[in-house]
């Protein structure tokens, strides 16, 4: 079969599997099981409505457990084998992680990341957002701002391979370097500042996604606050700081952390542009170069960072949650 | 002396002309309200005072300092709005000590001034908590703290009681009064819808219409001899009624003879010789109505409806053409008299006569 027959196939496959999934359900709950007549009907329409919630939520339960929750606890145990798989070593590969120092300074690498990284996007995020909002062009100016999110990692490392490039007729910096009479530099090698240049293509990637948020956030705040602001004194930087953005701030959290989690995940950057050479590596760079080779060490890296993410991620769903409150 | 003068002030909104010739003088310690029908400009005219709106035209000044543009916070103003725009993310007390701060007083003066306002206002025991745990009321009165930390020169206010439910409403209209009673020298600017709110209130009604000012005056002033037609029926409830007729007799008093029922009624409102014969509306308030058995009339109707209120009885006389309907508010309770026909007429200092929507009194 064409693989473009089997792809069509299966999201028809899929998309009406799922209609015909509920529907069949729900027509075998309310026929069938508890019908809505006989005796007891008020009974079972009641107990109906009990049970149709889980009855729609079984096929996502179902999926994450399997893709989820089992390959979760399988990591769990296969990070407590050694390489082979055959035999159970207890916390010998996290003995080893912790004395690997190429692990060390993917952990600090990966930190400094989580600091960077979040921070930075979301400050320049709230600064667009800010700047944009009475330009006649400010819509324009966001379109561009916000294009970067429409490309793959990759494809994003792929541009900013040639803006590093070390030939100053192609890469920006050495242009520049060049032009003053410098000598040229390979921004990816140059050591501990390589991580900044490779997290500056992550800042350029999630800077839209920070400014589309706490653009909709600032322009929910209620105008006459401002405006009393105003009538009170206050400047435009203390308009922005003392009045905007603490009305924002459960907004602000809410992005800053989403960043966090993404960037404890993302290694699509450090593989494409250094492959975590010249100390650039951060955990799931290491955890890759791993894989294949030794996978309790590679599972055991996973274990690392999972445990790393859930905390934030615990921490963004209760604000995202408040705010919506 | 007067405090604020606003000369020759407009407008508008790109092409979009809302207020023209405003010309206007506040004097210090006065309380004007600014009433009109919706979307008449009142809004912009108090942002404009408040330095919100840019001023397009004209002068405003201050103790005759042109303030067309000087920042809001450098006018010596404060401002109560209707959605109270109190911060969210700051307690009662800092939303009080925020201008205070910004213009970089000592914490002992900052203290000093949020205590005696949040006494003057009931709100010490609230100081420590955040806007959304107060009442509606408790937040206006808030709102009103702030404005009254910074002293200002003058006050305005942006119908700051249409969120507030009917008592809660009636309580904060006093307290207002009362603040203005301890403030003799502060000037208050105040929009409202209420007619209760401004005549009570005020010490000088404003009413904007057309794009600009209809009449200035002190609410009996505008009750008594409203200077137009739009005037006569917007101030007032009911409103007045407006009977249409013929100068008969010109002079010191102006008998009209009504077009309907074809009796006289006379006003103190002087006419001129060459007024007689001239077509022209008398109005006459419900409540100056009164039943008369006497040959010579003002309008006679059958009593359509009656609304019994206890204190007074309102009649209401449909008109055969589908006009508004005559209202007669007449003292005590009078619940037979439905389906019944009566004879009106009004004592003559109460008869307002206007010629094209002008009233005589002012020609
Ligand atoms: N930004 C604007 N652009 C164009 N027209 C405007 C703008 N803002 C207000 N207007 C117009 O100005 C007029 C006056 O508005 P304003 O808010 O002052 O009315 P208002 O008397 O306060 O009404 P309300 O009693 O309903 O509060 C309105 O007709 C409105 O449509
Ligand atoms: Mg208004």
């Amino acid at each position: 079969m064409s693989p473009l027959l089997q792809g069509a196939l299966t999201i028809l496959v899929g998309v009406f599997g799922c209609v015909g999934y509920f529907y069949a359900a729900n027509l075998v709950l309310d026929k069938f099981i508890f019908p809505a007549k006989g005796p007891h009907t008020g009974r079972n329409i009641n107990r109906a409505n009990a049970v149709r919630p889980w009855l729609f939520l079984f096929p996502a339960i179902f999926a994450l457990s399997l893709y989820l929750v089992y390959p979760v606890i399988g990591s769990l145990i296969r990070s407590l084998h050694n390489r082979a798989g055959d035999e159970f070593i207890g916390l010998g590969n996290y003995a080893f992680l912790f004395s690997d120092p190429t692990f060390l300074t993917a952990l600090f690498n990966n930190a400094l990341w989580a600091l960077v990284v979040p921070a930075s996007a979301t400050f320049l995020g709230l600064v667009v957002a800010q700047l944009t909002d009475r330009l006649s062009w400010g819509n324009i100016a966001k379109s561009l701002i916000f294009m970067p999110m429409a490309i793959s990692f990759v494809g994003a490392s792929l541009i900013w391979k040639f803006v590093y490039a070390g030939d100053p007729d192609i890469g920006i910096i050495n242009a520049i370097r060049d032009n003053f009479g410098w000598e040229l530099v390979d921004p990816v090698q140059l050591p501990f500042w390589n991580n900044f240049f490779l997290m500056a293509i992550l800042i350029w990637i999630q800077t839209g996604f920070a400014m589309v948020i706490l653009s909709a956030a600032l322009r929910g705040i209620p105008e006459e606050t401002v405006e009393a602001a105003i009538i009170d004194g206050a400047g435009p930087l203390q308009l922005f700081f003392k009045i905007k953005v603490p009305q924002i701030m459960g907004t602000i959290v809410v992005v800053w952390t989403t960043i966090t989690i993404l960037v404890l995940k993302v290694f699509d950057i450090v593989y494409t542009m250094t492959g975590g050479n010249f100390g650039t590596d951060i955990l799931p760079s290491y955890m890759m170069s791993f894989m294949f080779r030794d996978d309790g060490r590679a599972t055991a890296v996973a274990v690392v960072i999972m445990i790393v993410v859930l905390p934030v991620m615990i921490w963004n769903i209760r604000q995202a949650r408040q705010e919506m409150r | 002396m007067a405090e604020l003068v606003l000369k020759d002030v407009a407008k508008s909104y790109g092409e979009v002309n809302v207020l023209n010739n405003i010309n206007l003088e506040i004097e210090t310690g006065e309380l004007i309200v600014f009433v009109g029908p919706s979307g008449c400009g009142k809004s912009t005219l108090l942002r404009m005072v408040a330095g919100l709106e840019k001023i397009t035209g004209g002068d405003f000044s201050i103790d005759g300092e042109r303030m067309n543009d000087v920042p809001p916070a450098q006018r010596g103003i404060a401002m109560v709005f209707q959605t109270y725009a109190l911060y969210p993310h700051m307690t009662v007390r800092e939303n009080m000590a925020f201008a205070l701060k910004i213009a970089g007083q000592s914490k002992d003066e900052i203290n000093q001034a949020v205590t005696a306002a949040a006494d003057k206002l009931q709100l010490t025991e609230y100081l420590d908590r955040l806007p959304k745990a107060l009442s509606g009321g408790q937040r206006q009165r808030v709102a009103i703290g702030r404005a009254i930390v910074r002293d200002p020169k003058v006050y305005l206010f942006d119908e700051p009681l249409s969120n507030l439910d009917a008592a809660l409403r009636v309580a904060t209209r006093i307290e207002i009064a009362q603040l203005k009673e301890q403030m003799p020298d502060s000037t208050m600017i105040y929009v409202t819808h209420d007619q209760v709110e401004a005549m009570t209130l005020a010490t000088r009604i404003v009413v904007l219409a057309n794009k600009g000012i209809a009449q200035v005056g002190t609410p009996l002033e505008l009750y008594e001899r409203p200077n137009s037609e739009f005037v006569a029926k917007f101030i007032g409830s009911p409103q007045m009624n407006l009977l249409d007729g013929e100068i008969v007799e010109a002079g010191e008093k102006t008998v009209v003879k009504t077009a309907q029922g074809g009796g006289t009624i006379t006003s103190d409102y002087p006419s001129r010789p060459d007024d007689v014969g001239v077509k022209v509306s008398v109005g006459v308030r419900p409540e100056d109505m009164v039943q008369t058995e006497a040959s010579d009339f003002a309008f006679e109707g059958t009593v359509s409806i009656t609304e019994a209120l206890g204190e007074v009885t309102l009649m209401y006389f449909n008109q055969p053409d589908g006009a508004e309907p005559v209202i007669a508010k007449l003292p005590g309770v009078h619940s037979n008299l439905r389906g019944q026909s009566l004879r009106l007429s009004a004592p003559s200092n109460k008869v307002h006569v206007f010629r094209d929507g002008v009233s005589l009194h002012y020609q």
